[in-house]
């Protein structure tokens, strides 16, 4: 479903951020991206949801190309894509169920939808009973949960998650990764970029260690079936 | 649509300050070049009135006979030039100058003063060699003894016109430049400050389509309140300006109208080109 071959990206200043990544996560997955900062992972994710183009190589989201894609393409690919990162980037005066019932407005659904719809997140994150909080008013972990639900309003393909627990401490990091994990369970793919490690230790998820814009390491590249 | 108007809205009512603030650029910007306007438009009109006095007088000598004189008003006012033509008899030329005059009444006595022909020019062609062109031919007919139509003050009028139209052009496109620009960094501003809304909005999976529209109800609804205080502004000046100084013409409504036209439209382009601008970048 999110297939990267030989891509590399180049950065006009600062050098090259990837080079030659290939692999291939498949429908209903899970993989962590791993490695230090600065290793590629959040540009893996912006080539995902094309907020970058890749310099060579080529990226495929649910068949949709990098070297054929339109601008206007962008958006509707993008519905099909969920996207959450460390500082939640929720509308400070919006409240939770505005936030999410956002991301459906704004791609045209139809009001009576939205209200059930916001509901169903807001529940499946576990957050129904503070729908009409707004983002100061939550923790940081119901902040993300918010932003989590804001991503799965749409039912998208995948989950795209950029350090979704930086910014958490240890309990709400918890909370967050099982609510990765149930979403992932419901059938989402989640391809969660962390350096958490202590979290990648204790399942066994697929994952893909960066270092310096390359992939050193696949723990499915031995599996035939994840390649290809 | 009805989101987009929301929208909008809503970022009146978020940042409040921030969209007085633009309004209130806008109004003045506009307000400028009202002013402008109205000092060109009513120096145009006093120029008009000075300009419709522009005539050619040709002096009828003495016993003339009334038909030559007639068949000659008939001819000339077939000139292309030509708006209209008097005959001013001895006796009305009399009269007027005893009317005009009055000082000097008991100087003037019958037959002091020759019957003349009276040509205006047609609006547009009172320029100083047209007017010349029309005396000389006044001049060519046997019985006109003389020909005036103040050679010098219509060359100074000439002039004083073009330098008030050249004037008038160049101020104007200025404070109109002037007013685009600084709309245009109030319009930047806004959108700046919502800059992380538009980047959660493309994020969704918003179009730059539906991303833009609300930017532009907002541009279009400051620029009409602009040029609505701009109005209100002007209006407040004329009003004293005529209490205190000088008398002056208000736009017509047309011109009004036109007016706060051109703040809505300006406040489009304007978050038009800002929006644009921003979207290419991000």
């Amino acid at each position: 479903m999110i297939r990267f071959t030989k891509v590399s990206k180049h950065y006009a200043r600062g050098g090259p951020a990837l080079e030659e990544v290939s692999f291939n996560l498949r429908r209903g997955e899970f993989a962590f991206l791993t490695g230090p900062s600065g290793a590629g992972k959040s540009t893996i994710l912006k080539l995902v949801y094309v907020a970058e183009r890749p310099s060579t190589g080529e990226v495929r989201v649910d068949g949709k190309s990098s070297v054929t894609l339109s601008r206007n393409d962008i958006p509707l690919l993008r519905r099909r894509l969920g996207v959450v990162f460390q500082d939640f980037r929720l509308l400070d005066d919006r409240t939770a169920e505005q936030n999410v019932a956002f991301a459906l407005e704004v791609t045209g659904t139809s009001e009576s939808h939205i209200g059930p719809k916001v509901a169903r997140a807001l529940t499946q994150v576990g957050l129904a009973s503070k729908a009409t909080a707004l983002p100061h008013e939550l923790s940081g972990g119901e902040q993300q949960r918010v932003a989590i639900a804001r991503a799965l309003v749409n039912d998208p393909l995948v989950l795209l998650a950029d350090e979704p627990t930086g910014n958490l401490d240890e309990r709400s990091t918890r909370g967050i990764f099982q609510l990765l994990r149930d979403i992932n369970a419901s059938g989402t793919a989640v391809l969660m970029a962390t350096h958490d490690l202590s979290l990648v230790r204790e399942t066994q998820f697929r994952t893909l260690e960066m270092n310096r814009g390359r992939m050193v390491f696949d723990s499915a590249a031995d599996d035939p079936g994840a390649q290809g | 649509m009805k989101l987009a108007f929301r929208e909008a809205i809503r970022a009146f009512n978020r940042a409040p300050m921030l969209s007085m603030l633009s309004v209130t650029t806008i109004a003045f910007s506009l307000f400028a070049f009202g002013l402008f306007g109205l000092v060109a438009l009513n120096l145009r009109n006093a120029l008009q009135q000075v300009e419709d006095r522009v005539e050619v007088r040709g002096f009828i000598s003495a016993g003339t006979s009334p038909e030559a004189v007639s068949a000659a008003v008939d001819d000339v006012a077939l000139f292309p030039e030509v708006g209209s033509v008097k005959l001013v008899t001895e006796a009305q030329a009399l009269e007027r100058a005893r009317r005009e005059l009055r000082e000097f009444t008991d100087v003037f006595e019958e037959g002091l003063l020759p019957a003349s022909i009276e040509v205006r020019m047609k609006p547009g062609l009172r320029d100083p060699e047209t007017v010349r062109t029309v005396a000389k031919r006044l001049e060519n007919y046997d019985f006109i003894d003389d020909v005036r139509f103040g050679e010098e003050w219509v060359e100074n009028l000439h002039r004083l016109r073009n330098i008030a139209t050249g004037a008038g052009l160049a101020l104007g496109v200025t404070f109109a430049l002037v007013a685009i620009i600084i709309i245009g960094s109030t319009i930047r501003m806004a959108v700046l400050a919502r800059s992380r809304e538009i980047a959660i909005m493309r994020l969704v999976g918003a179009t730059d389509g539906f991303i833009r529209l609300p930017f532009l109800i907002e541009g279009a609804i400051k620029g009409t309140l602009g040029g609505l205080l701009a109005l209100v502004l002007t209006w407040i000046a004329v009003v004293v300006s005529g209490r205190w100084v000088l008398q002056v013409q208000f736009f017509e409504t047309s011109l009004m109208f036109a007016g706060i036209l051109a703040g809505a439209g300006i406040g489009l382009l304007g978050s038009a080109l800002s929006v644009g601008r921003h979207l290419k970048k991000v």
